[in-house]
């Protein structure tokens, strides 16, 4: 190998020239900031997979209910406790109304003159599961949609107030977020939910109430290490308002730090409000979400183990698909974060 | 840092002031009350009720013995369980709960690290996709469903273990255990793997590995105590999810320890019971976050504990 190149023939080389006019001559087109990310992003499988998982199951939550011939909250009391059965994989012995009665297998369709299909099985009011488990999708997307927003408009507003003008607003500013950080969010979410109604608006307002502060805190350290840096400086010399300021100079800084965090905060919030609704302070019925379907069945784990494994696989999914496209957002967009 | 320290308790102090006046507003705007639901007293006796429980006092009066009584930890006597003192409910639910806590916590940070330096010292192979992988499992697979299944599995279909209560001694910690160490090991494990590789880019390990150390000497003597350092900051959120954890693992497994009597006493309105939990679940993890703060300055003087913003 290391030898090779004396074989090459004379006439292989020629003389190249330098030419100072070509020295300066970008070859590749320049790409920006989030071109770049967006390569980088499309090399990282788990992300790429991840982003098609989510679409997929966003998807799903809304035609999910529209193409079940059920509705999600009627209770059929005979057709309770189904096991799954699906047109065309039943043949295949899978998902073909098979279920245990008394320790033995039995077609529980064919036992109890069931000639309908239910897709993933009903829960134990006979209601269809499939429309249950996409409806109690959507709420916790609704959730992740909110908690994102806040955090995005209160959690950067408020860090970049407090940084951006310094001085006795961001000392006054910062002394709430102090206290406000020392209390654990699960008391406060609790606390709010007792006063109010359990449901979805006491939960925007419980996660409303502390999920802001992490992003707040960021973003301030972020606008911090920015705003004395010389082109913001530059950029004041020649005459930009505060407004063009935050606009064009810091806000592209600090957008990729948000859009990070943004993703880790829409697991957790999703998390949040299934962890309620598992212990009795979320969603009342007949409404459903992942975590009151979840704690549905995990009392029946033992005789209808669909009604758990269904919701619980999807939630996991659902955690998963964001938990890996944070990370893959994390390592694209910040190089220096990189592991 | 005496200063500091000081400043940290004041702050401290001011937060459970907040919390247990927010507390007692909240508790006094919630609607009903365990005695008004109650038929069958007369006028005369609900107000007998009533004023032993200092019911019948105006709100800041009765504002200012709550906190009279919270400074001496007297949180009042439950509602639910007839004239239990809500502080012995609390001290004797503790045994379980802070046994689980502690052996979730050390098993999960121990499992963490060492599953963290697996990857990082086998970086890019099936040792550390297969780490990252029960990483992001375990971040993400929220901890009822883990509990659920490991006790449908293990507890139910295997048999080797309780599926729950407390009556077999340790046996019966050991499923609750793993369902609550999933949270700190994912994390803790992700948290090594990143610092790990960042240490072993750093100049003073090729300096090592130039003098001739051997790679295990490397790993554990150099990189390991220096990625260490920084897994203190996050042992305050370890902590708060494990009490998060705890109100439905101990709920999954019927453990009685503080998590299952909360969520009880929040499905029957037993506010004085709630009040106090809260207090003690703040007090907590408020005392946690404060010690990992300190302990982080002391074994890393390169923080700054003043934290300036200079």
């Amino acid at each position: 190998m290391t030898n090779e190149y004396r074989k090459l023939p004379p006439e292989a080389f020629k003389h190249v020239h330098m030419d100072g006019s070509h020295s300066e001559k970008i070859s590749k087109p320049s790409l920006n900031f989030w071109q770049d990310a967006w390569l980088r992003i499309r090399k990282n499988k788990a992300a790429v997979v991840s982003i098609f998982v989510l679409l997929f199951i966003i998807l799903m939550s809304f035609i999910g209910p529209m193409i079940s011939p059920h509705d999600f909250e009627t209770q059929e009391i005979t057709h309770a406790n189904l096991p799954p059965k699906v047109p065309g994989l039943e043949k295949l012995g899978i998902f073909d109304g098979t279920g245990n009665m008394g320790g033995q297998k039995v077609n529980l369709y064919e036992m109890k003159n069931v000639d309908t299909y239910y897709w993933f099985g009903t829960d134990g009011l006979g209601r269809d599961m499939f429309s249950r488990v996409w409806k109690g999708t959507q709420i916790s997307l609704l959730i992740a949609l909110v908690a994102a927003v806040i955090d995005m408009v209160i959690g950067v507003a408020y860090g970049g107030i407090s940084a951006f003008y310094g001085g006795r607003v961001d000392d006054a500013m910062q002394r709430i977020v102090e206290i406000l950080y020392g209390i654990p969010t699960l008391i406060v979410v609790i606390l709010m939910i007792l006063v109010m109604d359990p449901g979805i608006v006491a939960i925007i307002i419980a996660i409303s109430i502390t999920g802001w502060i992490g992003m707040s805190r960021i973003v301030r350290g972020q606008v911090l290490k920015f705003k004395n840096q010389e082109f913001v400086l530059a950029a004041r010399t020649l005459g930009a308002s505060n407004g063009r300021i935050i606009k064009k100079h810091l806000l592209p800084n600090v957008m990729a730090v948000i859009i990070i965090n943004t993703m880790f905060t829409i697991p957790s919030a999703i998390f949040f409000e299934a962890f309620l609704s598992f212990i009795g302070l979320g969603l009342q019925s007949p409404d459903a979400s992942l975590g009151t379907l979840i704690n549905d069945g995990y009392k029946l784990i033992q005789f209808q183990p669909h009604i758990l494994a269904i919701p619980a696989a999807i939630i996991s999914l659902l955690m998963i698909a964001f938990n890996l496209i944070g990370d893959g957002l994390r390592d694209a967009l910040d190089p220096k974060m990189k592991d | 840092m005496a200063k500091y320290i000081l400043k940290r308790v004041l702050y401290m102090i001011l937060t459970l002031f907040l919390i247990a006046t927010f507390t007692f507003f909240l508790m006094k705007m919630l609607p009903g009350s365990p005695i008004a639901s109650s038929p069958k007293l007369t006028h005369e006796q609900l107000a007998a009720v009533e004023a032993k429980y200092g019911l019948d006092k105006p709100l800041p009066v009765q504002y200012g013995i709550y906190m009279k009584k919270m400074v001496q930890l007297d949180f009042g006597v439950s509602y639910q369980f007839k004239g239990a003192n809500v502080t012995e409910l609390i001290i004797n639910r503790a045994g379980p709960s802070f046994l689980l806590g502690i052996q979730a916590l050390i098993l999960g940070t121990i499992g963490g690290i060492i599953l963290g330096m697996i990857a990082a010292l086998r970086q890019n192979t099936v040792w550390d996709y297969g780490s990252t992988l029960i990483a992001i499992f375990g971040i993400s697979i929220p901890s009822f469903v883990f509990a659920s299944l490991l006790q449908y599995w293990i507890g139910v279909k295997g048999g080797f273990l309780p599926v729950g209560l407390w009556e077999n001694g340790w046996q019966s910690s050991i499923l609750p255990t793993i369902a609550l160490a999933m949270g700190p090991l994912a994390t803790s494990a992700r948290f090594i793997r990143t610092e790990m590789i960042e240490v072993l880019g750093t100049d003073y390990i090729t300096l090592a590995k130039a003098k001739g150390a051997s790679g295990l000497e490397i790993a554990f003597k150099h990189a390991f105590r220096n990625a260490l350092i920084p897994l203190i900051t996050v042992m305050g959120p370890l902590a708060a999810g494990l009490v998060t954890g705890s109100l439905v693992v101990e709920q999954i497994f019927a453990i009685p320890g503080i998590g299952e009597q909360f969520v009880k006493a929040i499905n029957s309105s037993d506010y004085s019971l709630i009040m106090g939990t809260t207090m003690f679940f703040s007090v907590l993890l408020i005392l946690v976050i404060f010690i990992v703060d300190i302990l982080y300055g002391i074994v890393d003087p390169r923080i700054r504990l003043t934290g300036g913003n200079k």
